[in-house]
């Protein structure tokens, strides 16, 4: 019965089918079958945010969602969404904010930060809190984490204004 | 750590489901979000010999109105009720407990009859469906049944789903005018499980409580409903003396149970404050219009 299911999964945008165990995670899959090991694995039960990646758009958790589930879905790494240049403005924040140290939660931390920026763009200091009380960092306090995504979201803001006066 | 061995199906009939239930019984598991399912599975508390994800049945999800019932399809996710107009408009009380569940990428993906089904005793959507005395829709090979949510909640993680049954959908009558609600929730960080909360709702017209509902969660193995507090702010004017009188009632009332964290009379202190705030709460906003 525990027979490995044929699986398509579009990945950064590149379709990939395998023959996946039940019990694999997606967030295993992609990184021990595709080698893509940007995303981390933290806890594997949901709490530490390391493993956030996109499925369909939105954010989950990698170590919540097993790899037969993406079955026919879109799958968005950070490495797609580094190579993309989607990410660039945050990452660039991240970095001149001192927004990470030892970098582990980093990755899970910019899926989260880019889901408010796509998705909240008027955010408040607080609703960024809110929006990453997700994801765990060990090293920085968060306030840099906060500061960059708040840098970014006022960046933002000013273009959509000049958009509007142009 | 992994998940032990399992396999898995993905029925397209509820028929499918009652069949593959039959046929393993208490080894088969019904995946809808997995949100606490999964995790469950890492920790290897439970090993399924399969897991029947029921996310693609038609006719389980959505949110529709039909006279004055609301149904949310169990498949309905924690994000769809949160960008629900139908919610916040005729149940603001269930739409001010979304957002103190879990987290974004959680709520991308949780269901509400997944948190109904698995009945966790610091989960928000059991004390409001108590709260706002909801009704369950249960489907099982022999065909459908429904259970009052005041009935369905029997201790931790314990319901009154029997064996080859599935949750369908809950349904809640519409709020009648004049009533106003507030979910308010202490957890030691945004998202996480609750230490105590509560849930309610009452008649707020002519300046005086009636018709209370109070819905704790944290408080005991399942939502306790305060009854005897909610007799006792029955035609009771607003004011500090009100609230005074519902948290002596609410003392001789609930007994929580201590947790990892808090003892049962720091629970039950925390449980008085936020009755304090929720009356005050519902007062300002029946002022407020």
């Amino acid at each position: 019965m525990n027979h490995d299911i044929e699986t398509t999964i579009t990945v950064n945008g590149k379709p990939v089918t395998r023959r996946i165990a039940p019990r694999t995670h997606l967030i295993d899959f992609l990184r021990d079958e595709l080698g893509l090991t940007g995303s981390h694995i933290g806890c594997e039960h949901g709490v530490c945010g390391a493993c956030t990646i996109r499925l369909d758009d939105k954010i989950v958790r990698g170590c919540l969602t097993l790899a037969v589930q993406a079955n026919g879905r879109r799958v968005d790494t950070i490495e797609g969404l580094s190579d993309s240049g989607e990410l660039a403005a945050i990452q660039k924040a991240f970095h001149e904010r001192n927004a990470l140290q030892c970098g582990f939660c980093t990755p899970g931390m910019l899926m989260a930060a880019q889901d408010l920026l796509l998705h909240k763009p008027d955010a408040t200091r607080e609703e960024i809190r809110e929006h990453i009380s997700g994801n765990y960092c060990r090293c920085t306090g968060y306030q840099a984490i906060v500061d960059a995504i708040e840098i970014v979201l006022t960046q933002n803001r000013a273009g959509r204004k000049s958009q509007v006066t142009a | 750590m992994k998940a032990p061995a399992f396999a898995y199906a993905r029925p397209a009939s509820l028929g499918e489901v009652f069949t593959l239930l039959a046929q393993h019984g208490d080894g088969a598991r019904l995946l809808a979000g997995g949100q606490s399912l999964l995790a469950t599975l890492n920790l290897r508390l439970s090993a399924p010999d399969i897991l029947i994800d029921i996310t693609g049945l038609p006719g389980m999800a959505g949110i529709t109105i039909e006279k004055d019932t609301l149904r949310i399809g169990a498949l309905a996710t924690h994000r769809e009720l949160e960008h629900s107009h139908a919610i916040s408009h005729h149940l603001p009380l269930l739409a001010q407990a979304v957002p103190h569940v879990a987290h974004i990428a959680i709520r991308n993906v949780g269901t509400f009859g997944g948190s109904i089904a698995m009945a966790d005793p610091a989960a928000e959507y059991p004390a409001v469906c108590v709260a706002l005395d909801a009704q369950f829709v249960i489907a099982g090979a022999k065909g459908e049944r429904r259970v009052a949510a005041r009935e369905f909640f029997k201790g931790m993680y314990e319901t009154a789903l029997r064996p080859g049954e599935v949750l369908v959908a809950g349904e809640f009558r519409i709020r009648p005018e004049g009533y106003r609600s507030a979910f308010i929730e202490l957890a030691r960080r945004h998202g996480d499980y609750a230490i105590v909360g509560l849930a309610a709702q009452a008649n707020c017209s002519d300046g005086k409580y009636s018709d209370v509902s109070l819905a704790f969660l944290g408080a005991g193995g399942e939502p306790v409903l305060a009854r005897a507090t909610a007799a006792a702010l029955e035609g009771k004017a607003f004011g500090a003396d009100t609230i005074a009188l519902a948290q002596a009632a609410l003392a001789k009332e609930l007994d929580p149970p201590a947790d990892l964290y808090s003892s049962s009379a720091t629970k039950l202190h925390l449980a008085r404050v936020i009755t304090g705030r929720a009356l005050a709460t519902l007062a300002t906003l029946a002022a407020a219009t």
